[in-house]
């Protein structure tokens, strides 16, 4: 089949895409995005995880059929203008970044939690999270970002009312 | 000649949280892991792999698989390339039918897509026959032996004193067994790996922790030059010790490769064939012994271990090893027995022998503790040595004590009531409990690093070393601006690439030591140079080159860092669940180069102690020989909400003896001892004391 979907606000056409494969694939092999990770490829640890209708999803559990039309939010379009988003630079700073493949994935549910939440409490943040698996920080740090996200979200509210959600 | 303290670096940039040079590409996931690099036209490769334990593969049909459109081949062992044969029974894969453990490589489906590989994959038709297998571990076994040595290269046995006497004659004594269950390390990126053949050399981007360890081991395979096998590798997403050295993966994509040369072939495994293909840590049984006089002094410590390995390679262990280091006794015995079962074959897990090898003994310590009405920190403060207790050599620094001390304090500690199970919060159960942490402080020999002055200011340092998230980037590139005497923005650092000078893989928390000694080496050639030209850079640059310097002190000095652990854990008296709310870790473990990523290390090993506690065991099915939880729904590993408040924290400790940075690895250190704390913890709640890994709520079912 043709995909004809939008990712990144970008709109985005695949040929050839069989229904039954991954979003998760045409992502990273079709369309050059590899930022998404693929961990299990059963839903099992969050290192896919991209906005779909500006609702978080596993992208390796999508089949490619079901994005069809519609609207895909990766880490790639995280960034803001030429810099680092507020999540992004967040990660960066609290040191929550390892070896980092986790972390797309951890970007994308704590950009929506944080768009969700303005303050979230410490349990609704490892609630939010626990979807997402991190072999290598520990969480510590993951939450120390988190925190820090949701701090700079809130206190750049006017400016975020222009960004869209994907 | 200069002192040890004279050759150490000053500290300018290394101790400070310079954040991660490569966060910003990870961030925006443009960070290039193994088979995200761009490639032309890339092939797909999916594995037939065995479904019976133990045999041979009689009849291989695989018509089906290649009428499939869109199949290039099909690689079985009768086309598969035969590989010299080099001693290496994993690697040595397709060489005949024969099947050593279940799951193990039997061919593969090289096509266009990886769908299509896996649905032809699928269309191959494999008749067995079927010998009788032999999974299980057990420490009555009739056949354990002797390896000639552990990993990697100790004493399999050790002996002092008369230990059996003086536990005939002790007032306290404890007997007692442990064990710890096969674990898989399961770093997020699976193993992974594009190869390609053009013009009959190779070339490997892979998911690995040593570029040169991968060109060594698949070089000699496929009998070619160590450097017509080019291994690349800049980002890699965690590795715990399984990707130290390559699996059979490695092998079948080169080997699937050369059935289309020119085309790179990208094979990501699957969650699921990491657990039959790229190892684990082996089950142990630990048999503990201890003897004490009246004030609680040990006057004997033995360990004896029982563990696996597989009959197509040995891997042996080092369990008992931190045994011989930890505490004061003059009779003492260790050893190491392995029953060769047709099982994968076990490797290194984030601190192999030390990990499993601190919970025995320190829940025994936990126990005798007990046994001799002593406080467990008081206990072990009584023991601790003066000098290390097997080789007699003198510590280059050892705070133990000072770690014990200074987390009792934070934990709040004092005012501690010994008697367990008499704690309640509601349903909950609660105690306290504390166990120390070791490890060793390796340096591997035969790395290089040449650092290149430009006029333009700029210092290029190359070294094939790799990231495999813990920081090399960032720490090494602050170590080179220390020796070098600039800022760290004028530093560019490469590594990841085996175009690069020869250099160690990251294990046993070596990086650091092995890949900074020869950049400091080489920096302070490279300075005395600069001073030759009047300390200006001469338009053709100045370059320097040196090797791992011999450390003459390695031989005079006992090197290793420490730490103590305390957990307190709630268990509920229903339903048997264990929590940890709280976990606090004391480091002792020379300068910390990076305190930003030195911590995050401490923090994640920790973390993987406490999945090892409650969480991880992978469940061997005896009847067929398979890992029966081979992903990530059903081998646990801890989230962020099985987390509580975990806080690390290290004592200044100053060691001029172990390198010129001073610093002792910490990869591995904070996941040791981490499941002994949550165990003793647990009894201190309970009254129950449990012995084997992991604290799954029906061992407090009770
Ligand atoms: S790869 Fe999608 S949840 Fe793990
Ligand atoms: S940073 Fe490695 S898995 Fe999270």
């Amino acid at each position: 089949m043709r995909l004809s979907f939008t990712v990144n606000g970008r709109q985005c056409e695949a040929d050839d895409v069989w229904e039954g494969e991954s979003l998760l694939y045409v992502l990273r092999e079709r369309l050059g995005l590899p930022g998404s990770k693929n961990a299990c490829e059963q839903g099992e640890c969050g290192s896919c995880t991209v906005y779909l209708d500006g609702v978080p999803a596993c992208a390796c559990l999508v089949a490619a059929g079901q994005a069809a039309g519609r609207e895909v939010g990766t880490v790639e379009g995280l960034a803001e203008g030429d810099g680092l988003g507020a999540v992004q630079e967040s990660f960066v700073e609290a040191g929550a970044v390892q070896c980092g493949f986790c972390t797309p994935g951890l970007l994308v549910a704590t950009d929506d939690l944080v768009n969700r939440v303005p303050h979230p409490s410490d349990a609704e943040i490892r609630e939010s999270l626990a979807g997402n698996l991190c072999r290598c920080t520990g969480y510590e740090k993951i939450m120390d970002a988190v925190r820090l996200a949701a701090d700079r979200r809130a206190s750049s509210e006017a400016s975020r009312s222009g960004k869209t959600d994907a | 000649m200069t002192t040890a303290e004279e050759s150490m670096l000053r500290a300018n940039a290394i101790g400070t949280p310079l954040t991660r040079l490569d966060g910003t590409e990870k961030v925006t996931g443009t960070a290039p892991y193994a088979v995200e690099h761009p490639v032309d036209s890339p092939a797909h490769l999916h594995p037939l792999q065995a479904a019976i334990a133990l045999g041979r593969a009689t009849g291989i049909d695989t018509s089906a698989a290649e009428a499939e459109p869109g199949v290039l081949a099909v690689l079985t062992h009768a086309n598969a390339p035969r590989l010299a044969s080099t001693g290496n029974g994993e690697l040595e894969i397709l060489q005949s039918g024969e099947v050593g453990y279940r799951g193990q490589f039997l061919g593969g489906v090289i096509a266009e897509t990886p769908e299509i590989a896996r649905r032809a994959a699928d269309l191959i038709r494999v008749h067995y026959e079927r010998y009788e297998h032999d999974v299980e571990l057990r420490a009555d076994r009739d056949d354990l032996y002797k390896p000639e040595q552990v990993n990697p290269a100790f004493d399999t046995d050790t002996a002092q004193g008369d230990a059996d006497g003086a536990l005939a004659s002790a007032a306290v004594t404890l007997d007692a067994t442990y064990s710890t269950p096969m674990e898989h390390n399961n770093p997020m990126e699976p193993h992974a790996t594009i190869a390609c053949w053009t013009d009959g050399e190779l070339t490997l981007h892979d998911s690995t922790q040593g570029v040169y360890w991968t060109q060594a081991a698949v070089a000699p395979l496929f009998e070619l030059d160590q450097q017509q096998v080019r291994v690349i590798s800049p980002h890699v997403g965690g590795g715990f010790g399984s990707k130290g050295i390559p699996h059979p993966n490695v092998v079948l994509a080169a080997m699937a490769a050369r059935l289309v040369p020119g085309r790179p072939v990208k094979f990501p495994l699957t969650r699921q064939q990491m657990f039959s293909v790229v190892g684990y840590r082996t089950p142990t049984i630990q048999h503990v012994r201890l003897g004490a006089d009246e004030q609680g002094r040990l006057s004997a410590i033995t360990l004896d271990v029982v563990e696996q390995t597989a009959k197509v390679k040995e891997f042996a262990e080092q369990t008992a090893i931190p045994t011989r280091t930890m505490y004061a006794a003059p009779h003492r015995r260790t050893s190491h027995r392995l029953a060769a079962l047709d099982t994968p074959v076990p490797t290194w897990m984030r601190a192999p022998g030390e990990c499993p090898g601190m919970f025995g003994p320190e829940v025994a310590m936990d126990e005798m503790a007990l046994a001799c009405g002593l406080d467990p920190i008081e206990f072990r403060v009584r023991n601790e040595p003066e000098t290390d207790p097997e080789s007699g050599l003198p510590f280059s620094s050892r705070n133990l004590v000072a770690c014990l001390r200074e987390g009792a304090r934070r934990f709040g500690w004092h005012d501690r009531d010994p008697r367990p199970g008499t704690r309640r919060h509601g349903e909950w159960l609660v105690g306290t409990g504390v166990a120390a942490s070791t490890y060793p402080v390796f340096a591997m020999p035969g790395s290089q690093a040449t650092i290149r002055a430009t006029p333009d200011g700029r210092y290029a340092v190359r070294i094939g070393a790799v990231d495999i998230g813990t920081g090399t980037w960032t720490a090494l590139t602050q170590i080179a601006a220390d020796a070098l005497e600039v800022s760290v923005g004028e530093v560019d650092l490469e590594i990841g690439s085996t175009t690069l000078p020869t250099a160690s893989g990251a294990g046993g928390s070596s990086g650091i030591n092995s890949w900074g000694s020869p950049i400091v080496a080489a920096a302070r050639t490279l300075r005395a140079r600069l001073d030759e030209h009047g300390g200006t850079v001469p338009a053709e640059g100045v370059e320097a080159t040196e090797g791992m310097p011999d450390n003459p002190h390695t031989s005079q000095y006992a090197m290793h860092s420490f730490g103590a652990q305390f957990a307190e854990v709630w268990v509920n008296a229903d339903t048997g669940e264990v929590s940890v709310p709280r976990l606090l870790g004391i480091f002792a473990a020379g300068r910390i180069i990076n305190a930003r990523t030195g911590r995050s290390q401490l923090l994640g090993g920790m973390t993987m102690g406490l999945s090892m506690a409650l969480h991880e065991e992978s469940v061997l099915d005896p009847r067929f020989g398979h890992v029966v939880n081979h992903d990530l729904a059903e081998y646990h590993i801890a989230t962020n909400a099985d987390v509580g408040s975990l806080e690390v924290d290290w004592l200044d400790e100053h060691d001029p003896y172990v390198n010129p940075m001073g610093s002792k690895g910490i990869g591995e250190l904070g996941i040791t001892g981490t499941a002994a704390a949550i165990t003793n913890a647990a009894y201190h709640a309970t009254g129950i004391r449990v012995r084997e890994l992991p604290l799954h709520p029906d061992k407090f079912l009770r």
